[in-house]
């Protein structure tokens, strides 16, 4: 990689010292024999079977579930790194409810001329239906994941907003209890955060956002989209967590602006709905009329305030990824702050200049489609073909507005235990942030995910990334 | 014109239904070219009317019964008293810039053809011209045919037909204005007859769109006209799906057998005495 800044590792520096918050870690690496680790692998892999823990990749017919690799070398931060953070977390994720309550509403910012309407208007993740619709206590995001990457010692960029329906955090604690199992040395040498509480956060985060009319002791379910859904396991591991009921579309019906979930002792009323089901099958009598797996009448309900869905309708407009480029100056204009996590800089090809230093500057450039998700349809410059190049270049000038472009960022890595032995690995970090109307409830870490092959950046499961446990360090 | 509107759709199930539920868009509001005098709807279920306004300004009513349910009817009659604006609407509920109007849907994308055909008829310097160039080219070369389309039918399916119904008509008049960056919407209504007829298989829809110095303006590609006073307006949204009179679900209730029985005529001066 030409003129590439150096990589950052972030157990080892440059110079061969060990970073402070690695320093134990560091030492019980070194004595303990690479096959030992290879064993407790194994023996990890084979407690996540018996887990049931998978994840199915769309558009792989051969193996419809899979396990997603897991690494058994945490991934540590230390207090202070994890306190910035979350600060920052926690500002972006106020910024994202303001703007989301904002071009459902006054669309202040668009009249401001910040954002440009038509990024708004035409964004297929807005939701006219959400316009002039109060939501419960105005609060849009009750979870996001927010993707940090780090490329040196003090610097994390935000990559990725998920406003939707992230997923991804039953791996943050299924990981986190099966490293206590096999490593409880570990532990004893180390102060490491709890992430445990997360289920209990998320419950009271749910609750906190009843509508008003629901009792003192709302009902709260998780709507899972069933069984084929490539999250299936952690809807079902998260309603069980929550003690919540796991229900399906056709469990639950709208009577009178109310929804109710049918019962063996006949309908109870439900107040909070923490959906896994995508916006546009929600309800067939306002999206789209063929969805077989929403419930009738669902969005009449919320928007008489009968009910909350968790997220509301109509977040993706904020984790699209032009709007992306604009959050630094969305967190400016609703909070009057200025951002504590940075973007990566972004060019908005929707821009002639910015499209003209893009399609110069291709093989450098990671390129992006505005809407896509999962690593699909993006060109990582230094990687590809002159094809590829090529192929890219045809499409930035056929669409500029569906793309957007990044410098290639040196992310960090992590020892992680490859066939070759110990060896670096580029890393990402989704934590997952909580917005109740009390508070915001971030627990210490989130989900690490790491690229497996060496020199590569992709970090998603559905690409072969694996995942490994993430550590806070108590001071 | 005072217009009198009875409007009658009847479910009925081969197997009885166990439950139901629908959300109208049935009631018109005022704007400057109508006045509603008198309006109901009545479901022939034990339900309650929920009224709601949606994102768009229509008013919905959403209602739901349990089975079983072996028929149902929904009834609207009303009296409107309407004036011709040219086609021009003021005064009605706007809860979207126009803006949001040039939003793409699956039922209105713009295919190749759709964008040659309104590419033809462009007059970049006037906006006027070029809806009344789609306006009265569209009523001349697709043909009134209600067999070949159904309600989810596409305006590129419809166009490759050169056949449809006035929903096909006002989804290709609304793909090829919003093509040429002209905010462009679907609007369901009623429409009176010159010739006399009164009865009728189902209720009209035509398209609105955008003008700068007049605001919103109706075009009605299958009659080939603007708007009059022989049209009520009902509801409008970006396509059909958010402007349909009736948007349904429900369990059980197999073989379903729909009919249709709508009446638009002038109200008698007696009537009016009255």
């Amino acid at each position: 990689m030409a003129g590439a800044a150096p990589i950052f590792d972030e157990m080892n520096l440059a110079d061969g010292a060990v970073r402070p918050a690695y320093e134990t870690l560091a030492r019980w690496l070194k004595t303990i024999p690479t096959d030992l680790l290879a064993t407790r692998s194994r023996e990890a892999e084979a407690l996540f079977r018996r887990i049931g823990i998978t994840f199915a990749v769309y558009g792989d017919a051969a193996s419809t579930e899979r396990l997603i690799p897991f690494d058994v070398i945490p991934r540590v931060l230390t207090n202070d790194e994890w306190v910035r953070l979350s600060k920052g977390l926690t500002q972006r994720t106020r910024a994202i409810n303001a703007f989301l309550g904002d071009v459902y509403s006054k669309r202040e910012i668009l009249r401001a001329g910040l954002v440009p309407e038509d990024l708004v208007y035409r964004n297929p993740a807005f939701r006219p239906e959400m316009n002039q619709q109060p939501v419960p206590h105005g609060i849009y995001v009750m979870i996001a994941g927010i993707d940090i990457v780090r490329v040196d010692a003090d610097t994390f960029y935000v990559l990725e907003d998920n406003a939707r329906t992230p997923s991804g955090v039953s791996y943050m604690l299924e990981n986190r209890e099966v490293m206590i199992r096999l490593f409880p040395e570990l532990f004893s040498q180390h102060r490491v955060a709890p992430v445990e509480n997360y289920t209990d956060d998320l419950l009271a985060t749910m609750k906190s956002v009843a509508p008003r009319s629901a009792s003192s002791d709302p009902t709260c379910v998780l709507l899972t989209p069933g069984l084929f859904n490539s999250a299936y396991y952690e809807h079902t591991f998260l309603a069980d967590k929550l003690g919540v009921e796991l229900v399906e579309g056709r469990d639950l019906f709208v009577k009178a602006d109310v929804v109710y979930m049918r019962t063996t002792e006949g309908p109870k009323r439900v107040d909070v709905i923490y959906r896994r089901l995508d916006d546009d099958f929600l309800d067939p009598l306002v999206f789209r009329p063929d969805s077989a797996l929403g419930v009738p009448g669902i969005m009449s309900a919320y928007h008489a305030g009968n009910v909350t869905l968790a997220n509301a309708v109509g977040t993706g407009v904020a984790d699209d990824k032009a709007v992306y480029s604009y959050m630094p100056e969305i967190v400016k204009f609703y909070l009057g702050e200025e951002p504590i996590l940075k973007n990566v800089p972004t060019w908005r090809c929707r821009e002639a200049d910015e499209l003209k230093y893009v399609l110069d500057n291709l093989p450098e450039l990671v390129v992006k489609e505005v809407h896509g998700s999962g690593g699909y349809g993006m060109l990582i410059g230094p990687k590809a073909t002159a094809a590829e190049i090529e192929l890219f270049r045809h499409k930035l000038a056929k669409d500029p507005s569906n793309f957007i472009a990044q410098p290639t960022l040196a992310l960090s890595t992590c020892p992680t235990l490859v066939e070759e032995g110990v060896a670096p690995r580029h890393v990402d970090l989704r934590p997952f942030v909580l917005t109740g109307r009390d508070k915001v409830r971030i627990v210490p870490g989130g989900l690490t995910r790491v690229a497996l092959k060496e020199g590569s950046l992709v970090v998603n499961s559905s690409q072969g990334g694996g995942t490994k446990d993430t550590w806070v360090l108590d001071s | 014109m005072r217009i009198r509107i009875a409007h009658e759709t009847t479910y009925s199930y081969a197997v009885p239904a166990r439950s139901v539920i629908q959300t109208l868009r049935l009631t018109p509001r005022n704007y400057d070219g109508q006045h509603v005098s008198n309006w109901r709807i009545d479901v022939d279920q034990d339900c309650r009317l929920d009224a709601h306004e949606d994102a768009f300004g229509n008013i919905t009513h959403t209602f739901s019964c349990t089975g079983p349910v072996q028929t149902l009817t929904v009834r609207v009659d009303g009296l409107v008293e309407t004036s011709d604006t040219a086609g021009v609407v003021r005064g009605a509920i706007e809860r979207f810039p126009p803006g949001l109007y040039l939003r793409g849907t699956d039922l209105t994308t713009a295919d190749g053809d759709i964008r040659a055909y309104a590419e033809a008829r462009h007059h970049p310097a006037d906006r006027l011209s070029t809806l009344h160039a789609l306006l009265d080219d569209l009523a001349r070369d697709i043909t009134f045919d209600k067999d070949p389309t159904h309600s989810a039918t596409t305006a590129a399916e419809a166009f490759a037909l050169k056949r449809g119904v006035c929903q096909d008509f006002a989804h290709i008049f609304i793909a090829a204005a919003r093509h040429l960056n002209i905010p462009a919407r679907y609007v369901g209504g009623y429409f009176l007859h010159d010739d006399g007829t009164v009865d009728q298989e189902a209720g009209h829809a035509w398209a609105e769109a955008h003008v700068e110095g007049l605001g919103w303006v109706g075009f009605d590609p299958a009659n080939g006209l603007c708007p009059t006073e022989q049209h009520i307006r009902i509801a409008c949204g970006l396509d059909y799906l958010n402007a349909a009179p009736i948007r349904g679900s429900r369990h059980g209730g197999e073989g379903e057998f729909l009919t249709v029985k709508v009446m638009v005529d002038q109200a008698s001066r007696q009537v009016q005495v009255q």
